[in-house]
């Protein structure tokens, strides 16, 4: 480095801490060096976060969030979005990145999550990563319930209105806090304002505040591997854990690999298949809200559709409360219980590859379970038919996985860990 | 231990593969003729004319603006001598005079914006150009409604058979069957009583020549987008390439 560039760095230096960071989070961050496929979706959630975001910024600039009727009795906000799609310069490739990209963060997240859960990245001393993480998805479901409305198709009116009105069924102040959500009776141009502030502004506050917390946090402990032994008990004389690589320049190229192969995949839906088979962006959403025809099927988008069936599941009145009551407590319960896992897993070892058989089959059947739970999800309800009745028992399995797991986990036959990362 | 992971990976896409296969088992109430879609500039045109001629007088498609024609291969003089009846300059939308109000008295239900309707009546049964491509078929005479006219796709339709001097008047024959599950199912069959102006097969072209502007309509940029796509997905693929190499170059000496 020339000297006068090294004078400026150490004037910077002098009053920022700048190589300091630079040296603590990335250049000297040790991570383990065993991490595999299913290590590279933090970095990609974050990638969705920062293309949501910037995408966002642009959608903004032609986006009207007004509910009021335009001359040709279409409403506004609903024809801002076809205007961003015909008249605005690059206005489809924007939007679609958005669209597409509010769904790959939740496959994203899911996997990220799920990751998490294969190698027991939730357990100490990482209990509050995960806890600001799941912070973080109870975030990114709000950011995207409110985001749904702003298009002001059918499905977002009507998908809106049923998730408010769950709120009416809480006792006592539940009639009141969805009028407040609302700020009307109906969803209207009040609702549409307010969740487009909270939309563009409230939540992604929230969200870069959570998502800033996981890393620090995650940085301060140092990451779990595929093998859930803890790297920073083996050091060499300079107190560098044996099995880590400096996160940069080892992790930020491993990343940029990872980065491209998921562009190619976000890139092949994008321009290929933008509407995701009606998964990612519903067919009736291309009809206008109307307050005055309800569609004969209501669906929330995919990613909710597992907490979906766990509110549905829920069809019997209980303490003189509706089952509608039950039912958003069986959904926001089915969401939280996450929080508790780390409290939850009594296993001796952190990995599922010292794991038992008990605990394998369990996680197991808990995705399959998801899936099931998902897909029936944005199924009609046949009225206690063969699917409602699975929807039900998949319920109850689905809390019986982290209810039950203290015991199976600690009963279950483990492995012992070795000393060191497996390569 | 590597084998363990992948096993869950085969388990999990699996699991998401046959998902979509059970979503469509599922549905198919309506059966729907497969349109087919064109992308042939001498297609979308007589589409855009039929269009124009026939459709935009009571529907609007209030975001499609009349330059928008040059993408399927019209000239902008073209367009004004032949298509635009509705508005005076060629940088306005497809809009009409009739109001919502009138619309709505004489209809029963104003007519709705056609700009989006190729991607809206996509369902489980079909794409939305299988919907619109079946249900321009299929009106029948049936003096009962208002209009004179039925529609076996859409029942009870406020709309008349616009296109019935092309296509001729067809009747119904309706036969109650055994549905096989005790009760019983109206099946109705539509036969030509009165020919029109245009052959069976004719119609059928103009009708998919009209299908395929309103798929067109709907997403004027597709064509594009997918080009585009191709460019972006053959860049990704040689990026992933070197970011492969650069990545195995760095990582040599990690054991």
């Amino acid at each position: 480095m020339t000297t006068k560039s090294q004078a400026l760095l150490n004037w910077v230096d002098e009053r920022f801490p700048l190589t300091s960071t630079w040296k603590a989070h990335l250049s000297e961050y040790y991570a383990p060096k065993n991490f595999n496929f299913w290590y590279f979706f933090g970095s990609l959630a974050l990638m969705v976060l920062v293309i949501q975001i910037v995408t966002g910024i642009f959608l903004v600039m032609h986006y009207k969030p007004d509910a009021s009727l335009n001359a040709s009795g279409v409403p506004v906000a609903f024809a801002a979005v076809e205007y961003i799609m015909r008249d605005v310069p690059g206005g489809w490739l924007i939007r679609y990145m958005h669209s597409t990209g509010a769904s790959a963060f939740f496959v994203v997240v899911y996997l990220h999550m799920f990751r998490g859960m294969l190698y027991g990245s939730y357990r100490k001393p990482r209990e509050l990563i995960w806890l600001f993480g799941v912070g973080i998805f109870l975030a990114l479901m709000a950011e995207a319930f409110m985001g749904y409305l702003l298009p002001w198709g059918q499905m977002s009116f009507w998908g809106a209105q049923v998730i408010v009105n769950l709120f009416s069924a809480i006792p006592v102040i539940g009639p009141d806090l969805a009028l407040v959500i609302r700020g009307d009776f109906v969803v209207s141009d009040a609702t549409l304002n307010r969740f487009f502030s909270f939309h563009v502004i409230a939540v992604p506050l929230v969200l870069i505040g959570l998502v800033l917390a996981h890393i620090v946090a995650l940085h301060e402990v140092g990451s779990n591997n595929p093998d859930g032994v803890e790297i920073k008990k083996k050091k060499d004389a300079n107190g560098i854990p044996l099995d880590g690589i400096p996160f940069h320049p080892y992790y930020t190229v491993k990343d940029i690999v990872g980065v491209v192969g998921f562009l190619f995949v976000f890139s092949a839906v994008l321009f290929f298949a933008p509407e995701g088979g009606g998964y990612f962006l519903e067919y009736n959403n291309f009809l206008p809200a109307d307050p005055l025809v309800t569609p004969p099927h209501i669906a929330p988008v995919w990613y909710f559709t597992p907490f979906y069936s766990l509110l549905r599941a829920v069809t019997y009145p209980l303490f003189g409360l509706d089952a509608k009551f039950w039912g958003v407590i069986a959904m926001g319960a089915g969401v939280v219980i996450f929080a508790f896992l780390p409290w939850l897993d009594r296993s001796p070892v952190k990995s599922i590859r010292y794991k038992g058989p008990i605990f394998k089959t369990a996680l197991v059947l808990f995705v399959i379970i998801f899936f099931i739970l998902g897909y029936l999800g944005v199924q009609p309800p046949d009225n206690g038919g063969i699917k409602d009745r699975t929807t039900q028992i998949c319920s109850v399995l689905y809390f019986a996985f982290f209810l039950l797991m203290p015991f199976y986990s600690k009963m279950d036959k483990c492995k012992a860990e070795p000393e060191r990362v497996t390569s | 231990m590597k084998t363990r992971a992948m096993k869950f990976v085969k388990r999990l896409l699996a699991a998401a593969l046959f998902a979509p296969v059970v979503a469509m088992a599922a549905g198919a109430a309506l059966h729907l003729d497969k349109a087919p879609v064109s992308t042939d500039p001498a297609a979308l045109q007589n589409g855009a004319k039929v269009f124009v001629n026939y459709c935009l007088n009571c529907h609007a498609a209030s975001f499609v603006r009349y330059n928008r024609l040059k993408d399927i291969g019209l000239s902008e003089d073209l367009i004004k001598d032949n298509l635009l009846f509705t508005a005076d300059k060629i940088g306005e939308q497809m809009k009409i005079a009739m109001t919502r109000d009138n619309g709505k008295l004489w209809f029963g239900a104003p007519p709705p914006d056609l700009t989006l309707v190729a991607r809206a009546r996509a369902s489980g049964d079909g794409s939305g150009a299988d919907w619109l491509y079946t249900y321009l078929r299929q009106f029948y005479r049936d003096p009962s409604r208002p209009t004179g006219w039925n529609n076996k796709v859409f029942e009870n339709v406020g709309m008349p058979h616009v296109l019935w001097e092309l296509q001729g008047d067809q009747v119904a024959h309706v036969e109650e069957k055994d549905d096989g599950h005790g009760g019983m199912r109206k099946e109705v069959s539509l036969e030509l009583s009165k020919p029109g102006t245009q052959t069976a097969a004719e119609y059928d072209k103009t009708v998919a020549d009209l299908v395929s502007f309103m798929v067109w309509m709907g997403e004027p940029m597709a064509e594009s987008r997918k080009n585009i796509g191709t460019f972006v997905l053959l860049f990704l693929a040689g990026l992933f390439v070197l970011s492969y190499l650069l990545k195995k170059n760095f990582w040599k000496d990690i054991h």
